[in-house]
C-alpha cells in the first residue's frame, strides 16, 4: 500500500504552514466554484466541443491568454508576500515567512511570471494575431497547435498543485545545481520544477516549430519577407529562438532529472560532476528566453505606434535588421550571467563586449519608434499610453541592463538587488506593457468589442507610478549591498526604509491590476455597447483587419493578394484591393477539432505527479496511454474537412448584414 | 492631473527618504577599497556614457508625443516620412559610436579589475587568506599565520589580499562590498579575489548566492586595522582556547545558522586544499578522515 502511491502521504498537505495552506484554500475553493459553476449552467459538453478540443488559432489563443491572466493573479501575490515580508523583517522580527516558505515564494513567482504568464500572454498573442497577420486559415500544424497548449496546461496544473500536495522548489527561478541537487535538495519540489517546465517546456518547442512552418509556408500570395508585418517578423525571430534554445533547457532539465532520479553525476559536486555545466546550460537557453518574451514585446510596439501615429513604421527594413541582429547577439552573451565564475578576462570581456553590441540594434528599435511619431497623428488610447511609458521605462532599463554586462560593474552588482531592479525594469516595461498593449489593440479583433479606455489608462499609470516606487528603491538598496533572494536583514544595515517604499510600490501595482481586471470585466458588461461591427476599428494597416471581428472560424473567405507592406490601408485609401470579390466563393478545407491534444495532456499531467511522487505503475501506465493516443492519432486519416461554398456564402452574407445595419 | 501629483508626491518622498536615511549607507559609493573604487567609478563613467543616449531619447518621446497629438491642428502631419538616410546613419552610428567607446572602456577594465590579477604594492607581501563557504557560514583560513576563524574577517589596511576561495556546500558567491569584487565558491574549485581595503574600519561581507535555508544569516564583518593591530589580532587568536583539527572542520560543516564569529590559534595544515580535493577525485573522500556529505 505504501508502494503504491509512492512518497505521497498525508504528510504532503502542507496543514502546518498557514500561508501555504490559506493559499491553496483559495485556490483549492476558486476552482471547486469555477467546477460547480460550468456544472450548473451546463456547460461541460459546450466547453469540451468548442474550446477543449478546438484547433482553431484564435480559441487556442484566448486559452492561452485567460490562463495567464489567472496566473498573473497567483504571481502577483507571491510579488505582494515577498515584499510585505522584506518590509517587516528586520532585526528582532522575523516576519511572518520562515525562509523555506519565502525561497519556495521567490523561486514560484520567477517561473509563474516567466513560463505561466509571460510565455502564455506572448504564445497566445502569436495564436491570435499572426495567421490573421499573413492571410493563412489557421496555423501549419493545427492539431499540434492543441497539443503545445495542453502540454503548457500540464505544467500550469503542476505548479498550482504544489501548493497543496508538498512542496515547490526553494532553488530560484533558474534552480542553481549543486542546490537542486538531491543531497541538497531531497524533497519534490525540484522535481515539480522539472517536470513542469520540462512538459511545457516541449510544448513551446512544438509551438515554436509550427509557427516558424506557418510564417515561412502560409503567407498568402504576394507577401515577401520584406513585406511581413512586424509583428509578424519578431514573432518568426521569436520562433527561431524558441527552436534553437528551448532544447537546451531540455536537455538541461534531463541531465539534472537522470542525476536526481538515477543517481548520475552530471551537476553535482562530486564524483566529476560539474555544477558549473548546469549553469551554463541554463543560461544559453535563458538569454535567449529573455529575447523570445521581447522581440514579440517590441513587434506589439511596432503595430501601435504605427496605427496609432498613423503613419506606416519609420524606418521598416531597419526595424528588421535590428530583429535580426538581436536574435542572432542573443545566442552569444549568455556568460555575461555568470562573470563571477572566474572565466578569466578574456572570456569576461569578450561576452561583455557582445552584449554591450545588443544595445545597438536595440537602440535603433527606440529611435525608430520615435521617428514613427514625428510628424504623426497621435491618438492617445490605452496602448498608446503603454508605448510612451515602455520607450521611457525601458530605455533606463536598457542601460542598467548594459551597465551589468560590464564585468567590471558587475563585480559588485552581481546578485545584488540591482539585478532584480533591472529585469523587472524590461521585463515589467517592456514586455508587460506590451502585452498590455497588445491586449488591448486586438481585443476587438479577437472578441468583437472594444476595451474599456478609462481602466486601461487608470491600469497604466498605477502600473507606470507602481513600478518606478518599488523598484527604484531596488536600486538604491543594491548600492548598499542589498543580495537579492534575502528574507530577513540586520536594522544596521539602514534597508529598511527603502525595503518600505518597495512596499508601497507594490501596492500601487496592486491597484494597477485592480483596473486591468475591472477593465475586463467592464467590457464584457458593456460589450454591446462598444462593439465593433467593422472588423477595423482602429483604421488599421495589416492584413488582420481585412476580416471581421471577430472573424469567421475559416479567417478569410477568399485568401487575399498583397501588393505592399501595408496591404489593408492601402485597399482602404490608395484602390489597391486585396479580396479578388469577382470570383465565387470556393470550399475552405479546415482541419477537424481533435480531443487528443487534452488526452494527451491528461496523461501527461498523470505521468509527470507519477514521477514526482514515485508512483512507478502510474507512470507506466501514462507512459503506455500517451504512446497510444500517438499511435491512434496517426492512424486517424479523418481529421479535416470542407466547408461548402454555399455555407461560407451563408456565413458572409451574415457578417456583412450585421455590419451594414451597424 | 490629480495622477501626475501623487507621482510627484511619491517621488519627493523617495527622495527625501532615501537622503535621510541612504548617504552613509551608500556603501558602493562609498567605497574603502581600491578594486572598488575603480568598480564605482567605472560604474559612473558607464552610465554618463549611456545618458548621452538615454536622455535624448527620453526628452524627444515627450515632447513628440506632446507634439503630435491628434488634438494639435499646428502640428506637420507628413504620413509620408517613412525613410531618411540621414536619421538612419545617425541612429545607428551614435549608438555604434557609444557602444564602440564603451567596448574598448570593457576590454581595458576587465583586464584591469579582473579579480585573479594580483595587486602589486612595492615592498608589500600580499596576504593571503583562504575562503570556505560552509552551511550557512564563512571559514576564513590564514594559512601563514595558521590561524582560523569563522564568520569574522580581520584584515591589514594598505596590504593586498588574495583570497582564494572554495565551498563545502551549494555554491556561494564570496563579496564584502565596500571593498569591491565578488567570486564565486564552488566546491573542488579555487577561485581568486584580490582586494585592497585603503581605510580602517568594519565592512560588511556576504554571500550573495541564495544556498538555502540559512542564507539571510551568511554574513560577516571585515575588520580593517593597521598592520599591527592584525598583527596583534593574530596573537590575540593564537592564545584563543580552540583548534580547527579535522575533527572540529567535521563538526563546523554541519548546517547551522546565524553563527556568532568563531577563533582557532591553530589549524591543520592542509585542511584548504583537502577540502579541495575531497570533490576533485572519487575516492579521496577518506583522506585525512574527512566524508562528503
Amino acid at each position: 500500500m505504501i508502494d503504491f502511491l509512492g512518497k505521497l502521504t498525508w504528510d504532503a498537505i502542507p496543514i502546518h504552514e498557514p500561508p501555504a495552506i490559506i493559499a491553496g484554500a483559495m485556490m483549492v475553493g476558486g476552482f471547486v466554484f469555477l467546477v460547480a459553476l460550468v456544472t450548473y449552467f451546463k456547460k461541460w459538453g459546450y466547453l469540451w466541443k468548442e474550446w477543449f478540443t478546438s484547433v482553431d488559432h484564435k480559441r487556442i489563443g484566448l486559452m492561452y491568454i485567460i490562463i495567464a491572466i489567472v496566473m498573473l493573479l497567483r504571481g502577483f501575490a507571491d510579488a505582494a508576500l515577498m515584499r510585505t515580508q522584506q518590509a517587516i523583517s528586520v532585526g528582532s522580527n522575523y516576519g511572518f515567512l520562515p525562509p523555506d516558505h519565502y525561497n519556495q515564494i521567490f523561486t514560484a513567482h520567477g517561473v509563474i511570471m516567466i513560463f505561466f504568464v509571460a510565455m502564455p500572454l506572448v504564445v497566445g498573442l502569436m495564436n491570435l494575431v499572426v495567421p490573421l497577420q499573413i492571410g493563412a486559415r489557421d496555423v501549419a500544424f493545427p492539431y499540434l497547435n492543441s497539443l503545445s497548449f495542453w502540454l503548457f496546461m500540464v505544467g500550469m496544473v503542476l505548479m498550482m498543485l504544489s501548493l497543496v500536495v508538498g512542496s515547490f522548489a526553494t532553488t530560484g527561478w533558474v534552480n542553481y545545481a549543486p542546490l537542486s541537487e538531491k543531497v541538497y535538495s531531497p524533497g519534490v519540489g525540484v522535481d515539480y520544477y522539472i517536470w513542469a517546465l520540462q512538459i511545457s517546456g516541449i510544448g513551446t518547442t512544438i509551438s515554436g516549430i509550427n509557427f516558424f512552418v506557418t510564417i515561412i509556408k502560409m503567407r498568402c500570395p504576394g507577401m515577401t519577407l520584406m513585406k511581413m508585418p512586424v509583428f509578424t517578423w519578431t514573432a518568426l525571430c521569436s520562433n527561431i529562438l524558441i527552436i534553437i534554445s528551448f532544447p537546451m533547457m531540455t536537455a538541461a532539465l534531463a541531465l539534472l532529472t537522470l542525476d536526481r532520479y538515477l543517481g548520475f553525476h552530471f551537476f553535482t559536486d562530486t564524483a566529476g560532476g560539474n555544477p558549473m555545466l548546469y549553469v551554463n546550460l541554463i543560461w544559453a537557453w535563458g538569454h535567449p528566453e529573455v529575447y523570445i518574451l521581447v522581440l514579440p514585446a517590441f513587434g506589439v510596439f511596432s503595430e501601435v505606434t504605427s496605427t496609432f501615429s498613423r503613419k506606416p513604421l519609420f524606418g521598416y527594413a531597419t526595424m528588421v535588421y535590428a530583429t535580426v541582429s538581436i536574435t542572432v547577439l542573443s545566442f552569444i552573451v549568455w556568460v555575461h550571467h555568470f562573470f563571477t565564475m572566474g572565466a578569466g578576462a578574456n572570456v569576461n570581456a569578450f561576452f561583455g563586449i557582445m552584449t554591450t553590441i545588443i544595445a545597438i540594434p536595440t537602440g535603433v528599435k527606440i529611435f525608430n519608434w520615435l521617428f514613427t511619431m514625428f510628424r504623426g497623428r497621435i491618438w492617445f488610447t490605452a496602448p498608446m499610453y503603454f508605448t510612451i511609458g515602455f520607450i521611457i521605462t525601458f530605455s533606463i532599463g536598457g542601460m542598467t541592463g548594459v551597465l551589468l554586462a560590464v564585468p567590471g560593474a558587475d563585480f559588485i552588482l552581481h546578485n545584488s538587488l540591482f539585478v532584480v531592479a533591472h529585469f523587472h525594469n524590461v521585463i515589467i516595461g517592456g514586455v508587460v506593457f506590451a502585452l498590455m498593449a497588445g491586449l488591448s489593440f486586438w481585443c476587438p479583433k479577437a472578441l468583437g468589442f472594444k476595451m474599456n479606455e478609462g481602466f486601461g489608462k487608470a491600469s497604466f499609470w498605477f502600473w507606470l507610478v507602481g513600478f518606478y516606487v518599488a523598484f527604484i528603491p531596488l536600486y538604491v538598496l543594491s548600492f548598499m549591498g542589498a543580495t537579492r533572494r534575502i528574507s530577513h536583514y540586520d536594522a544596521s544595515t539602514g534597508w529598511h526604509p527603502l525595503f518600505v517604499i518597495a512596499f508601497v510600490g507594490m501596492l500601487l501595482i496592486a491597484v494597477g491590476i485592480a483596473c486591468q481586471v475591472l477593465q475586463i470585466l467592464v467590457s464584457i458588461i458593456k460589450a454591446k455597447e462598444n462593439q465593433d461591427y467593422t472588423g477595423d476599428p482602429w483604421d488599421g494597416r495589416t492584413l488582420e483587419w481585412a476580416t471581421s471581428s471577430p472573424p469567421p472560424f475559416y479567417n478569410f473567405a477568399r485568401i487575399p493578394t498583397v501588393e505592399t507592406l501595408e496591404p489593408h490601408w492601402d485597399a482602404k485609401h490608395n484602390a489597391k484591393p486585396i479580396f479578388d470579390e469577382s470570383k465565387p466563393y470556393e470550399d475552405i478545407h479546415m482541419p477537424r477539432n481533435t480531443g487528443v491534444g487534452a488526452i494527451i495532456g491528461l496523461f501527461a499531467f498523470t505521468l509527470s505527479f507519477g514521477l514526482i511522487w514515485y508512483i512507478w505503475w502510474l507512470v507506466i501506465a501514462s507512459g503506455l496511454a500517451i504512446f497510444a493516443c500517438v499511435v491512434a492519432r496517426s492512424l486517424d486519416h479523418d481529421i479535416d474537412y470542407y466547408v461548402p461554398a454555399e455555407e461560407v456564402e451563408r456565413i458572409e452574407h451574415e457578417l456583412m448584414l450585421r455590419r451594414n445595419k451597424a | 492631473m490629480n495622477k501626475i501629483k501623487n507621482f510627484i508626491i511619491a517621488i519627493a518622498a523617495f527622495v527625501g527618504s532615501s537622503l535621510l536615511t541612504g548617504c552613509k549607507d551608500l556603501v558602493l559609493i562609498h567605497s574603502k577599497g581600491m578594486i572598488g573604487k575603480d568598480e564605482r567609478d567605472l560604474i559612473f563613467t558607464a552610465v554618463a556614457l549611456m545618458l548621452l543616449v538615454v536622455i535624448p531619447v527620453i526628452i524627444l518621446t515627450l515632447v513628440f508625443a506632446y507634439k503630435y497629438r491628434a488634438s494639435n491642428p499646428n502640428a506637420k502631419y507628413d504620413p509620408g516620412f517613412t525613410h531618411s538616410t540621414k536619421i538612419e546613419v545617425v541612429v545607428w552610428g551614435v549608438p555604434i559610436i557609444i557602444i564602440g567607446i564603451l567596448a574598448v572602456i570593457v576590454w581595458k577594465t576587465t583586464h584591469a579589475l579582473d579579480p585573479y590579477k594580483p595587486i602589486e604594492i612595492e615592498g608589500v607581501k600580499p596576504l593571503n587568506v583562504q575562503v570556505v563557504a560552509l552551511d550557512w557560514k564563512w571559514l576564513f583560513i590564514y594559512p601563514e599565520q595558521h590561524v582560523a576563524t569563522v564568520n569574522y574577517l580581520q584584515l591589514p589596511v594598505g596590504v593586498p589580499v588574495d583570497f582564494t576561495v572554495t565551498a563545502d556546500a551549494p555554491m556561494n558567491s564570496f563579496i564584502i562590498p565596500q571593498l569591491g569584487g565578488q567570486i564565486y565558491a564552488m566546491a573542488g574549485m579555487k577561485t581568486h579575489l584580490s582586494l585592497l581595503a585603503d581605510e580602517e574600519g568594519v565592512y560588511d561581507g556576504r554571500g550573495y548566492v541564495i544556498n538555502g535555508n540559512g542564507f539571510n544569516g551568511m554574513h560577516f564583518k571585515a575588520h580593517v586595522t593597521s598592520q599591527s593591530g592584525f598583527d596583534s589580532w593574530v596573537q590575540e587568536v593564537k592564545s584563543s582556547p580552540n583548534s580547527l583539527t579535522t575533527d572540529a572542520y567535521k563538526q563546523l560543516i554541519k548546517p547551522t545558522e546565524y553563527v556568532q564569529p568563531q577563533f582557532y590559534a591553530s589549524v591543520s595544515d592542509n585542511l584548504f586544499e583537502d577540502i579541495v580535493m575531497k570533490y576533485m577525485m572519487p575516492g579521496m573522500d577518506d583522506m585525512q578522515g574527512m566524508d562528503t556529505k
